[in-house]
């Protein structure tokens, strides 16, 4: 049994302080924007948590052609560790667009384009989870895992144009300055700060949660194995 | 290739079981979105690419499924895997026959849609979208029935697989359809209809790169 290595510890320690300083940063630092309010503090972890769920699709994606050409398990792994840790964020990001939208946009949730990529996306990582609960060979069901989430992941990008060619009411916040009117504003410098700052604390958080969660995979496998062996 | 579109095809003539389910169950769905929308002729302008293409999307699932299922029941997955003939082959004579099949659904929909609320589907246009719009549906839903009639859920698992993956080409497609309905410029359906050639291209390319690992024992 490998203990947990000091490396992974301290980095427990640094995703608890990172966090901490973003919230810090997030709720109190930088200055309330004038025309939304405290709801736009809601904005630095909207955009953190969202950050690193896309980042974890593009590794799972990733991670499944990989998979594909080597057939090393340890791919698979990578594969589902992404997808689960970002299915997690992803869906909290969903929550605080909800929480930023009731007040700016007077209702929880709309179908705009963009919300509605979002909710797909998020189905299609569900139902990549369903795919992998159906099949019981584990060799199959990294085939099937890494095929599909290198169809989701094509799929969600082009989902992801296809709004930027309709029309959408969610605000451009970087790279745009005339979306004030949807709820977009200008960042000032510690708007900034904390914004970039949030960024990089979930960059972390994400980092920890995927290590964890490969242990726990190769845990997982040496569980099964261990049980191949009694049964035998 | 082209074997194995005929067999299908000769398999569908002769029992005919799965093209009739199609008919049988996309007509049933635009009966109940009759109810369930109350297509009075207000709605009708703005809804008919909508129920157009929810219609051909659920029966396309079913013929789907059904189309891997036979081959996997009677252990013909198998013989066709042995044969000794290029996957890529296997993937699209699977596709081009699940394509024909849902052409076919359409070709006998649209008519029935037309003559029942009296709206003319017949425009060059709107075919050539119908057209982009199921290659890409199959091209997607072949390799992905090829995957879920493998799993322990099967049928089930199709539609809640396909669906996600296959938003783009049917948001594009009513976009596209309903574009033409309500007789937009031709420049204004260019986008949607761009966004359907990529689509198409880009799963055609890659389900036949991916479709060996699908099948493979």
């Amino acid at each position: 049994m490998q203990t947990k290595p000091i490396a992974l510890t301290i980095l427990d320690a640094a995703s608890v302080i990172v966090l901490g300083i973003a919230a810090y940063l997030a709720l109190v630092f930088a200055p309330t924007e004038l025309v939304m309010g405290d709801v736009q503090r809601v904005f630095y972890f909207h955009v953190g948590t969202a950050w690193v769920g896309l980042l974890g699709f593009l590794i799972a994606a990733l991670s499944g052609v990989v998979y594909l050409i080597t057939k090393d398990m340890k791919w698979d792994r990578f594969e589902v560790a992404a997808v689960e840790v970002s299915t997690m964020f992803f869906f909290i990001t969903i929550v605080l667009g909800s929480i930023w939208a009731r007040p700016a946009w007077n209702t929880w949730w709309t179908w705009d384009p963009r919300l509605t990529t979002a909710a797909v996306t998020e189905l299609i990582y569900v139902a990549y989870f369903m795919l992998r609960q159906g099949i019981e060979d584990p060799e199959k069901r990294a085939r099937f895992g890494a095929v599909y989430t290198l169809l989701g992941g094509i799929s969600a990008p082009i989902t992801f144009m296809v709004i930027r060619l309709f029309r959408t009411i969610h605000p451009v916040v970087i790279g745009n300055q005339s979306a004030a009117a949807q709820g977009g504003f200008d960042m000032t410098a510690d708007m900034r700060t904390a914004f970039f700052f949030a960024l990089f604390a979930f960059t972390v958080i994400f980092i920890d949660l995927m290590w964890h969660r490969l242990r726990l995979g190769a845990f997982q496998e040496k569980v099964e194995q261990l049980k191949l062996k009694v049964s035998i | 290739m082209m074997a194995v579109v005929q067999k299908d095809l000769a398999a569908e003539f002769r029992s005919r079981e799965l093209l009739s389910a199609m008919l049988v169950f996309s007509l049933l769905v635009i009966l109940i979105f009759n109810f369930a929308l109350e297509l009075d002729i207000k709605t009708r302008q703005s809804v008919t690419a909508g129920v157009l293409w929810t219609t051909f999307a659920f029966a396309g699932t079913l013929g789907l499924n059904r189309s891997m299922a036979v081959e996997k029941d009677r252990g013909c997955m198998d013989g066709l895997l042995l044969a000794p003939v290029d996957r890529a082959a296997i993937y699209f004579g699977k596709a081009i026959s699940n394509l024909a099949f849902m052409l076919i659904v359409e070709a006998i929909v649209l008519p029935v849609y037309s003559m029942l609320y009296n709206v003319n589907l017949f425009q060059a246009g709107l075919l050539g979208v119908i057209l982009l719009g199921s290659i890409g549906y199959t091209a997607v839903g072949t390799l992905l029935a090829a995957m879920s009639v493998q799993t322990r859920t099967r049928d089930v698992l199709l539609p809640i697989l396909l669906f996600p993956v296959a938003i783009p080409v049917l948001l594009a497609s009513v976009k596209a359809s309903g574009g033409l309905l309500d007789g937009a410029e031709f420049s204004e359906i260019l986008t949607p209809l761009n966004i359907l050639i990529v689509y198409d291209v880009i799963f055609i390319a890659v389900a036949y790169m991916v479709f060996d690992f699908v099948v493979e024992e």
